[in-house]
C-alpha cells in the first residue's frame, strides 16, 4: 500500500498574546497593526502530520489555508514546521462561515486525495469549532474531534484516536481516510529553525479562488454588533487571609 | 416554528446541560421537542419530559456510546420527522461534535457557544475568547445552534409531564466508518473543571510540580477542581488538560480563586465570567488584581496553608 498524503488545514489569526479590542464603530475589532500568527490549534495540527509522515505513515504533507494575500505567511510558517507545499485559497475570510470554509476544503480534498485530513478543534478568532465536523460530514469521512493521541494503524487503513471529552478520555476508531481535529494536549509543535525557514521560502505554493473551486460565499450569518464584554468592576484588595476568609464568607457568600 | 433539543445523558440519567439547552430553547417562539438516542432512551425520555418547558419527547433506539455520526443520522431523521425550525444543543462535547454536521448536511450554517437568545434569528456568542461578543443572525432557514450551558439557568420541572413518542432509528451502515473503542472518565475525586462550581487555579508562582500539591488541600476544603494558566503547563507544573485560558478550558465558577498567577491576557480570557474572583499573589501590580473581587498580596507559601486552616476550622 502507498503512504498517504496528509491535508493540514491552517489559519492565519490574531496571535493568541495580544489584548483584542473592539473597534469603535462596533464592527468587528481591531485588525490593524495587530501582531499575527497561526493558530494555536493549527499549529499542532501540523506537528502531528509531521510525527506521522517522521514515524513513516505518510509521503508527503501539505498545508492548506484559506485567507486574504497575507495567509501565505501562516503557510510558509507551515512549510518551515516541515509541509512538503501548500495549497492557498486566496480569499477574504471576515463573513465567511465555516460552512464556507468546509465546503473549500472539500473541494481541495477532492483535488489532493488525502488518506488524512488534520485540522485544529478551532479557530481562536472566530471559536466556532465547526469546520473539521463539517468537513468530515460534507466528505462523508469519519470524524475524530478533539484528538489528544493518535496512532495509524494496519498500513493506513485504520486509525485510533483518544479524544478530550468533557468527563475524561475516549477512543474511538476511524477507517481511512478521515478527519481529525486536534486538542491542546495532542502534542508540542517544534520550533521551525532558521535553515527550515530558509527552505520553506523555496516550496511550492498554489495559488486558487473559490471561483476555482465552484464555491458559493453569499452571506448565511449576518454580523451585527461586536461588544466589549460587560467590565468586571475593580474589586478591593485585603490585607489578610483572616479578612479574605471574612469577605469571602459573609459579603461575596462564596461558602 | 418548533425547536427540537438533542438531549445528552450518561447512565440513564438527564445531563444538567440539557436543562439548559431547555431554558434557552424556550427563549424562541416555537415548541420545545426534545429528542433522546441511545440505549438507554425509554429511561431518559421520562426524566426529559418532566422538564419546565418541554413540549414533547422523542425518542430514538441507538447504541450505548454512539459516535457523532451516529447521533448526527438520528437527529437528521427526528429533523426530518418534525420539520423544525431551530434545531439546538448544550454547548458539550457531544453537541460541538453533533450539532455542525447536522448543519452541514441541511447545508444552513451552525452558531455554537452561544450566550444569549434575542430573537428566533439573533443570538449573542463570544469570540476571541470571550474578549468581544458578537451579534448576529443567522440567515439559513433552519437555524442550528449549540448554546454555552453557563450561560443559561437550569429549567425547572414541569406541572405535568409531555407525552412521549418514539420514531424508528436510520438503519445503520453494514460497515460503519468509525466505532467506539474505549472510555477512561477521569477518576479524581474532584469536580470536572469545565463545569465545576469553586475552581483554584496555580501559576508560575508555585515554581514546581511538587509545589502544585499545596493546592490540594485547599480544594478538598472547597470541593473544588484544579486549573493552571498557560505559563504553569507550559513549565510541566500540571497536566495540560489543568489549563484555563484561550487556548485551554473557558469557566465560569461561582468561586476562582487565582494562586501565583499574573493574569496573562490568555489567562484572562477563560476565566473573567466567573462570579466571584480571588487573587493571591506577591506582586501588587500583577494584572490578575484588575479583574479579582478580592486580592491578596502576600506569599502564596504562607497564604495557601492560612486559608486552608481557617476553612478546616470553621468547617468544624
Amino acid at each position: 500500500m502507498s503512504k498517504m498524503r496528509i491535508l493540514v488545514g491552517v489559519k492565519r489569526v490574531i496571535d493568541y498574546g495580544v489584548k483584542v479590542r473592539v473597534r469603535a464603530d462596533k464592527s468587528g475589532v481591531e485588525m490593524e497593526n495587530v501582531k499575527m500568527s497561526i493558530n494555536p490549534f493549527c499549529e499542532i495540527a501540523m506537528e502531528e502530520a509531521m510525527r506521522l509522515k517522521e514515524g513513516g505513515h505518510a509521503a508527503e504533507v501539505v498545508a492548506v489555508s484559506i485567507g486574504p494575500e497575507k495567509a501565505v505567511d501562516t503557510l510558509r510558517h507551515a512549510m518551515a514546521m516541515g509541509a512538503d507545499r501548500a495549497v492557498h485559497v486566496l480569499a477574504e475570510t471576515e463573513g465567511m462561515v465555516p460552512l464556507q470554509v468546509a465546503k473549500l476544503l472539500v473541494a481541495v480534498a477532492q483535488k489532493e486525495s488525502p488518506g488524512l485530513i488534520i485540522l485544529g478543534k478551532q479557530a481562536i478568532d472566530g471559536d466556532c469549532n465547526q469546520t473539521g465536523q463539517m468537513l468530515s460530514a460534507l466528505l462523508g469521512w469519519p470524524q475524530a474531534t478533539f484528538a489528544s493521541k493518535m496512532t495509524v494503524a494496519d498500513g493506513g487503513a485504520k486509525a485510533e484516536v483518544v479524544r478530550e471529552v468533557d468527563g475524561g478520555l475516549e477512543t474511538v476508531g476511524l477507517r481511512l481516510p478521515a478527519v481529525v481535529t486536534t486538542d491542546l494536549r495532542l502534542n508540542e509543535p517544534r520550533y521551525a529553525t532558521l535553515p527550515n525557514i530558509m527552505k520553506a521560502k523555496k516550496k511550492k505554493v498554489d495559488k486558487l479562488t473559490p471561483a476555482d473551486l465552484g464555491v458559493d460565499l453569499a452571506p448565511r450569518v449576518k454580523q451585527l454588533l461586536v461588544e466589549e464584554p460587560p467590565k468586571r468592576k475593580a474589586g478591593v484588595k485585603v490585607t489578610s487571609v483572616d479578612e479574605l476568609f471574612d469577605k469571602l464568607a459573609n459579603e461575596a457568600k462564596a461558602f | 416554528l418548533a425547536t427540537l433539543v438533542l438531549a445528552e445523558h450518561s447512565g440513564g440519567a438527564l445531563n444538567d446541560a440539557t436543562l439548559s439547552a431547555v431554558a434557552a430553547a424556550s427563549k424562541l417562539s416555537g415548541d420545545t421537542h426534545v429528542l433522546v438516542v441511545g440505549a438507554q432512551a425509554s429511561v431518559v425520555a421520562t426524566a426529559a419530559a418532566a422538564v419546565e418547558g418541554v413540549k414533547a419527547v422523542v425518542t430514538m433506539a441507538g447504541d450505548d456510546k454512539p459516535v457523532a455520526e451516529s447521533v448526527t443520522t438520528a437527529v437528521l431523521a427526528a429533523h426530518k420527522a418534525g420539520g423544525y425550525t431551530h434545531i439546538l444543543s448544550a454547548s458539550t462535547s457531544v453537541g460541538k461534535s453533533v450539532m455542525p454536521r447536522v448543519a452541514a448536511l441541511l447545508d444552513v450554517a451552525a452558531l455554537t457557544e452561544v450566550v444569549a437568545v434575542e430573537s428566533d434569528d439573533t443570538f449573542k456568542r463570544p469570540i476571541y475568547a470571550g474578549n468581544a461578543i458578537s451579534t448576529v443572525q443567522a440567515l439559513d432557514a433552519v437555524k442550528v445552534l449549540t448554546i454555552r450551558p453557563t450561560s443559561f439557568e437550569k429549567a425547572g420541572l414541569a406541572a405535568a409531564p409531555a407525552p412521549i413518542t418514539s420514531l424508528d432509528a436510520p438503519t445503520p451502515p453494514a460497515e460503519p466508518a468509525s466505532w467506539f473503542v474505549s472510555e477512561e472518565l477521569s477518576k479524581s475525586e474532584r469536580p470536572e473543571l469545565a463545569s465545576a462550581s469553586t475552581i483554584i487555579s496555580g501559576g508560575r508562582g508555585l515554581k514546581s510540580a511538587d509545589n502544585f500539591k499545596l493546592l490540594d488541600g485547599l480544594a478538598d476544603q472547597l470541593n473544588a477542581a484544579l486549573g493552571a494558566s498557560r505559563a504553569a503547563v507550559d513549565a510541566g507544573f500540571c497536566p495540560n488538560d489543568w489549563q484555563v485560558g484561550q487556548t485551554g478550558k473557558v469557566v465560569a465558577p461561582d468561586l476562582y480563586l487565582a494562586v501565583g498567577i499574573s493574569g496573562a491576557i490568555q489567562h484572562l480570557a477563560g476565566m473573567k465570567d466567573s462570579k466571584t474572583i480571588v487573587a493571591i499573589n506577591t506582586d501588587p501590580d500583577a494584572p490578575i488584581f484588575q479583574v479579582a473581587d478580592y486580592g491578596l498580596v502576600e506569599d502564596l507559601f504562607k497564604a495557601c496553608p492560612d486559608l486552608e486552616a481557617k476553612l478546616k476550622a470553621a468547617a468544624k
